[in-house]
C-alpha cells in the first residue's frame, strides 16, 4: 500500500519496445516529503504522511502552518497518507521519489473524477430512457420511468437511482501498466487513462 | 498548463525522405514472424497525412488483385525500415479520399518520376 503523490498532467502516446504505439497518461510524481509518520504506539495505526505541491504561506490555514513550521518544513499543498507496511527506516523530511516504482510493473491510481454537475439517469446510471416516440409519446425519452409500487408499501425506498450530481467521486482505477519512469525528470508514465482532469492530483498506490 | 510532448523524450525520426498525399511510395516494413525478422514492402499512393508531432500517419491505398488496400502508419514508427518515394503526384487536395470512389484509370495520380 506504498505510494506516491503525483499530478496529471496529461495524455500522449509513446512507441514500445514491439513498435507498438501506447496510449499513456504523463503524470509529475513527487518528490514527495515525509510531513509525519505515525506509529501503532501512538496513533493506532501505521503510516506516513507525504506532502507535495508548494503553497504559500498567506495561503494556508494557520494550524497546519504550525504543523510545518514545527518540523521546520515548508507547506506543501496535498497531503495524503500511505501505508508503507510498518516500514520505520523514514525519518521526517526525506524524499519519496518516483523510483519507489519499477518499469512493467501494475499499480493502482486514486483521484477525484471530472465533475459533472446535475446529470439525469441515463448519462448518471446508465438508464435506457422510457420507449418508443410513436403512439403520441412526445417528451419521456429520457425519463426514469416508474420508481415504485403504489399503496404498498406507498413510499420510495431509499438509494432509488435518480438524477443529480454525477462526478467529482474518489475513483481508483487498479492494473495499470507502468510503460516508462523518467527519474530526473520525476516522470511517470502509466498505460490508459486517469480519473480527473489535467493539473489535478493523484495517488499512485503500489499494488 | 504544460506541454507534455515537450517534456517526453524525442520519438520523431527524421531519417525519412519528404513525402506528400498524392506521391507513390513504397514503405518498408518490419515484420517478426517467430524470432525471425524480414521486411515487407508495401508500395501505393499516400491518401492523407495527418497528425502532428509523434502522434503523425499517413494512409498508403494500393490496389491488390482488383481490392483496394489500405495502410495507416504511425510516421515515426520504428517498424519501418525505409520509405521510398518512386514518383510525386500532382494533385489539388490534401486528402485525396476521392479516389476511394474511383478506378482503373481515372483513379491514377499524374505526376513525375522521383
Amino acid at each position: 500500500m506504498s505510494g506516491i503523490i503525483g499530478k496529471k498532467l496529461g495524455m500522449s502516446s509513446v512507441f514500445n519496445a514491439q513498435g507498438e504505439l501506447v496510449p499513456v497518461t504523463v503524470i509529475q510524481a513527487g518528490p514527495c516529503k515525509i510531513v509525519s509518520v505515525k506509529t501503532k504506539e501512538k496513533d493506532g495505526y501505521d503510516a506516513l504522511q507525504l506532502g507535495f505541491g508548494e503553497k504559500k504561506e498567506k495561503n494556508i490555514s494557520k494550524p497546519v502552518l504550525g504543523q510545518f513550521k514545527k518540523k521546520e518544513l515548508t507547506p506543501n499543498h496535498v497531503l495524503r497518507e500511505f501505508n508503507f507496511q510498518g516500514n520505520t527506516e523514514f525519518k521526517i523530511g526525506d524524499e519519496i521519489k518516483v523510483d519507489l516504482f519499477k518499469e512493467g510493473e501494475k499499480i493502482k491510481v486514486r483521484a477525484k473524477s471530472k465533475g459533472k454537475g446535475f446529470q439525469g439517469v441515463m448519462k448518471r446510471h446508465g438508464f435506457g430512457g422510457v420507449g418508443g416516440t410513436t403512439h403520441g409519446q412526445s417528451d419521456r425519452l429520457r425519463a426514469p420511468g416508474s420508481i415504485g409500487s403504489s399503496s404498498f408499501p406507498s413510499r420510495v425506498f431509499k438509494g432509488m437511482r435518480m438524477a443529480g450530481r454525477k462526478g467529482f467521486d474518489n475513483v481508483t482505477v487498479s492494473n495499470l501498466k507502468v510503460i516508462k519512469i523518467l527519474a530526473e525528470q520525476n516522470l511517470i508514465l502509466v498505460k490508459g487513462a486517469v480519473p480527473g482532469s489535467i493539473n489535478s492530483y493523484v495517488e499512485l498506490i503500489k499494488s | 498548463m504544460t506541454d507534455i510532448n515537450k517534456i517526453l523524450p524525442d520519438q520523431i525520426r527524421s531519417d525519412f525522405p519528404k513525402f506528400y498525399p498524392g506521391d507513390h511510395i513504397l514503405v518498408q516494413v518490419r515484420v517478426v514472424e517467430g524470432d525471425k525478422e524480414r521486411i515487407q514492402t508495401f508500395e501505393g499512393d499516400v491518401l492523407s497525412i495527418r497528425g502532428e508531432g509523434s502522434n503523425r500517419t499517413f494512409t498508403v491505398r494500393k490496389i491488390s488483385s482488383g481490392v483496394g488496400v489500405e495502410r495507416i502508419f504511425p510516421v515515426n514508427s520504428p517498424k519501418i525500415a525505409k520509405i521510398e518515394v518512386l514518383k510525386e503526384g500532382n494533385v489539388r487536395r490534401a486528402k485525396l479520399y476521392y479516389l476511394r470512389q474511383l478506378s482503373g484509370k481515372a483513379a491514377r495520380i499524374r505526376g513525375k518520376e522521383a
